[in-house]
């Protein structure tokens, strides 16, 4: 370990202040701390700091990630064998979808790190490490099918306006994984809707009909999974987010080490909760009449509400502010999914609506407590007079 | 109505090297000092020159903006030299101790039967208003305003900070006549808090008691006010430490300025964990030896105190100084979860939290580096003030002026954002965003 400290601080020293390359340092900066935990210690300030850094937040809502990555990329294989009657064995399935994902991975973290590195250099600050969840998140909303390049255009379009042109790492106003999603599902709708591309190779071979549960509902079909697949997630869809099971393991280590709100969580719930059961006692259509319990499983809602709902950037960051914000984004997503007919899925336009909305939310819950203390002023001068 | 004040809110860090309790005298310093950068906002006007002899009760300087707020030697002898910093700003007054101190004479005085005017008068005159600090602002309070009420917390909930019933166990007599002085003062309250389950303090007279629980920072005075009569704008409220409150009594009782404190020298660094008694202003080296530099000083306690080399000098106001190792190493991978766990953390990312009584070691690691703000929800967590931490925080930053108001800048100080310094995900240095906060108030609204 120390002779690799050693050959990192030899390798820096070009970096170093008043040295010729000094003005990439935040790029060198962003793999030296990678390995080591810097030697900083306080300046100002309290004398002792607690053991948690953005790096150490971030990695813990990758990790909460990896689960339903990893059921999403044998998913990916189980759909278009199962779809093609073919026998295949675990292995098969996980190996098709990795070869696949990896790619779409591969071109999201370095498009969308490239740019952040390019930023942090230009604006002289260290390279933040929010992207580390929203490079793997980008893969994960998307359909199987989605050519690479396209990946590459939204990931660009999402960093570049979504988030650096408000001004970087918690600056931004929607969700910079969800931007990247809506810029494709603008761009390129044919690629990101319809039933042609849910499941791998869909769109070429005639005998695979990727066909996602919404969908189906939408066009007024009986809905052929049963209420386990939903749960367990053998059912098309974008890639991470068919599995309800391992997105509650996911929830359940960002809820453990306190990482993402429980609050926007549970609310969210309620809030879908409500608005399926008023849409069941409605029942004018399939959508509508599609058991409430079941709309929490199927689609993106739980995807959504655990990991993109809970970004604390684009959320409402008081805590009352949190549980309206996570109340509003359960109702809107199946709102949305009921009434709009060009597209079945309601969770990524619910979260950016709110998105908009959550600032106006903190507003008002602050505007609570300053109204407080006005009063309280308002009679200590009426006292004293 | 019920007179406690119950905390949910904060935080306890547990930390190694508590002082033990038993007293010794400290080896007498060859010199003191004092530090006018203690005081926050305060520019000195030195009355005594270099090489001129002082009793201790001699004025040394005064305040420039306030020229009735005086200063002085807290022993006899020679003023040695008055050291400056960049723009020659005076940064230690230095006294080269006698032997045995020769004391000015007040006279003994009895505050029942002083007018506040008269009271106020003999507090500046012998040096001891710079103990009386007001809020907002936490600065030394101005002797021309009128505080609606004047607090004192006899209990410290910091880490390992000395023990207030421990140290006052011999003084109760003294601290009774401080607060029959400064009760003086105010037309209003006087509130003493005291730890529930404190016996010996809560029997002072005169004053209302309240009996305080919870983590800290439940013994910050600001957070009793807030809860007993918070501050709105233009209120004053005077605020006095528990042994100040005793060297302001005892200076009644015997009519000499004897500022002498007992100080709980604590950390896993330290050489010796226990409590001595001293001098104010006395030399660290003297008081601990000598300690390697790969230590860190600290006049104060860890989250709130002033860093000190080994031949620095006791703070004015600490009754606590703590000693940790410095934290300059690198660690592998150490940002993954669950790895390092003798770190601890109020998130759960660290194993620590399984074992909520086990004490740590602490270094001074940054444990991470500055990054944006992102992670909202943690601030609240160790903030029992009815405040938006977060929010005033950026308020603080962006300078404008109406919105801190408006989000109750005039009830916290520096010290209440001391943990969220400590916990805070981003590194942010909230204690000197409020601090500068606080001196622009001062400077725009006064």
């Amino acid at each position: 370990m120390s002779f690799l400290r050693k050959k990192l601080d030899q390798i820096k020293k070009p970096f170093n202040k008043g040295e010729k390359w000094e003005k990439f340092a935040p790029a060198f900066n962003a793999f030296d701390t990678f390995l080591f935990v810097p030697d900083h210690t306080t300046k100002k300030g309290a004398h002792i700091r607690d053991a948690i850094d953005l790096k150490r937040t971030m990695i813990t809502v990758v990790l909460a990630l990896v689960p339903a990555l990893i059921y999403g990329i044998y998913n990916t294989g189980y759909q278009h064998f199962h779809q093609l009657g073919e026998t295949f064995t675990f292995m098969d399935a996980f190996l098709h979808g990795a070869w696949k994902i990896v790619p779409m991975i591969v071109v999201s973290y370095a498009v969308g790190l490239g740019i952040e590195f390019i930023f942090a250099i230009y604006r002289g600050h260290e390279v933040n490490e929010g992207y580390l969840v929203t490079g793997l998140l980008i893969p994960m909303i998307m359909p199987v099918d989605i050519p690479l390049w396209m990946v590459a255009v939204s990931v660009a379009f999402a960093v570049l306006i979504g988030k650096e042109a408000f001004g970087g790492t918690g600056m931004n106003i929607l969700n910079p994984a969800l931007m990247a999603r809506a810029f494709a599902f603008f761009a390129y709708p044919t690629y990101m809707s319809g039933n042609k591309v849910w499941v791998s190779d869909a769109s070429t071979i005639d005998a695979i009909s990727g066909e996602t549960i919404l969908g189906t509902l939408a066009h007024g079909k009986p809905v052929e999974h049963d209420m386990w697949s939903m749960f367990a997630g053998s059912i098309p869809g974008s890639i991470g987010e068919t599995s309800t099971l391992w997105i509650l393991v996911g929830a359940a280590i960002l809820i453990l080490t306190g990482i993402g709100s429980w609050r926007i969580m549970v609310s969210g719930v309620i809030g879908g909760a409500i608005a399926g059961l008023l849409f069941n006692l409605w029942s004018a259509n399939g959508l509508m009449a599609f058991p409430w319990y079941q709309h929490l499983l199927v689609g993106g809602f739980a995807f959504g509400l655990v990991f993109m709902a809970t970004d604390p950037v684009s959320a409402a960051q008081t805590t009352k502010g949190k549980w309206i914000y996570g109340l509003l984004i359960g109702f809107f997503c199946i709102v949305i999914r009921v009434f709009n007919p060009a597209y079945p899925e309601g969770v990524m336009l619910a979260i950016l609506l709110m998105n908009v909305f959550a600032p106006t939310i903190d507003h008002y819950v602050i505007s609570a407590n300053i109204k407080k203390r006005k009063k309280r002023l308002a009679s200590a001068t009426v006292k004293s007079a | 109505m019920s007179n406690d004040i119950k905390i949910r809110k904060g935080l306890d860090i547990k930390l190694k090297g508590e002082a033990e309790k038993t007293i010794s005298d400290a080896p007498r310093s060859k010199n003191f000092a004092i530090k006018p950068t203690d005081f926050h906002g305060v520019t000195p006007k030195m009355v005594v020159k270099e090489g001129e002899t002082v009793k201790a009760g001699d004025i040394l300087f005064f305040s420039k903006y306030s020229d009735k707020v005086k200063f002085v030697s807290p022993v006899s002898g020679k003023l040695a030299e008055i050291r400056r910093g960049a723009k020659r700003k005076i940064l230690e007054v230095i006294i080269e101790a006698d032997a045995t101190d020769t004391y000015k004479e007040f006279g003994k005085k009895n505050a029942a039967a002083m007018s506040p005017e008269e009271v106020k008068e003999f507090l500046l005159e012998s040096g001891c208003w710079p103990f009386i600090k007001q809020r907002p602002y936490d600065i030394i309070a101005n002797p021309e305003d009128q505080p609606k009420a004047i607090f004192v917390s006899a209990l410290n909930t910091a880490p390992l900070t000395a023990d207030v019933e421990f140290i006052l166990q011999n003084r109760l007599e003294d601290f009774q006549a401080g607060i029959d002085a400064l009760s003086k003062l105010t037309s209003g309250k006087t509130h003493v808090s005291v730890e529930a389950g404190s016996s010996a303090i809560s029997g002072v007279k005169g004053v209302e008691v309240h009996r305080v629980s919870g983590p800290h920072p439940a013994g910050n005075v600001g957070v009793q006010i807030h809860h007993v009569d918070p501050i709105n704008a233009g209120e004053r409220v005077w605020v006095v430490g528990p042994e100040d409150v005793a060297i302001i009594g005892s200076l009644f009782n015997t009519g000499k300025m004897d500022q002498t404190r007992v100080v709980a020298v604590a950390g896993t660094a330290a050489p010796k964990q226990q409590y001595f008694r001293v001098k104010i202003g006395s030399g660290m080296s003297d008081l601990l030896g000598e300690i390697p530099v790969s230590t860190r000083i600290i006049s104060g306690d860890v989250l709130t105190g002033n860093q000190v080399s080994n031949h620095g000098y006791l703070g004015y106001y600490d009754n606590t100084v703590t000693l940790i190792p410095e934290g300059k190493n690198f660690r592998m991978f150490g940002w993954m979860p669950f790895i390092d766990n003798h770190i601890p953390s109020m998130s759960k990312t660290s194993l620590s939290f399984l074992f909520p009584n086990k004490k740590y070691e602490v270094d001074t690691n940054l444990n991470g580096e500055v990054r944006a703000l992102v992670v909202t929800g943690e601030m609240e967590k160790v903030m029992p003030i009815d405040v938006y931490p977060m929010q005033l925080l950026k308020e603080c930053l962006a300078q404008n002026i109406e919105k801190m108001e408006n989000l109750g800048i005039y009830e916290v100080a520096p010290e209440d954002f001391a943990l969220i310094d400590y916990t805070n995900t981003s590194k942010i240095e909230a204690q000197s965003i409020v601090r500068e906060a606080l001196d622009l108030m001062i400077k725009e609204v006064g």
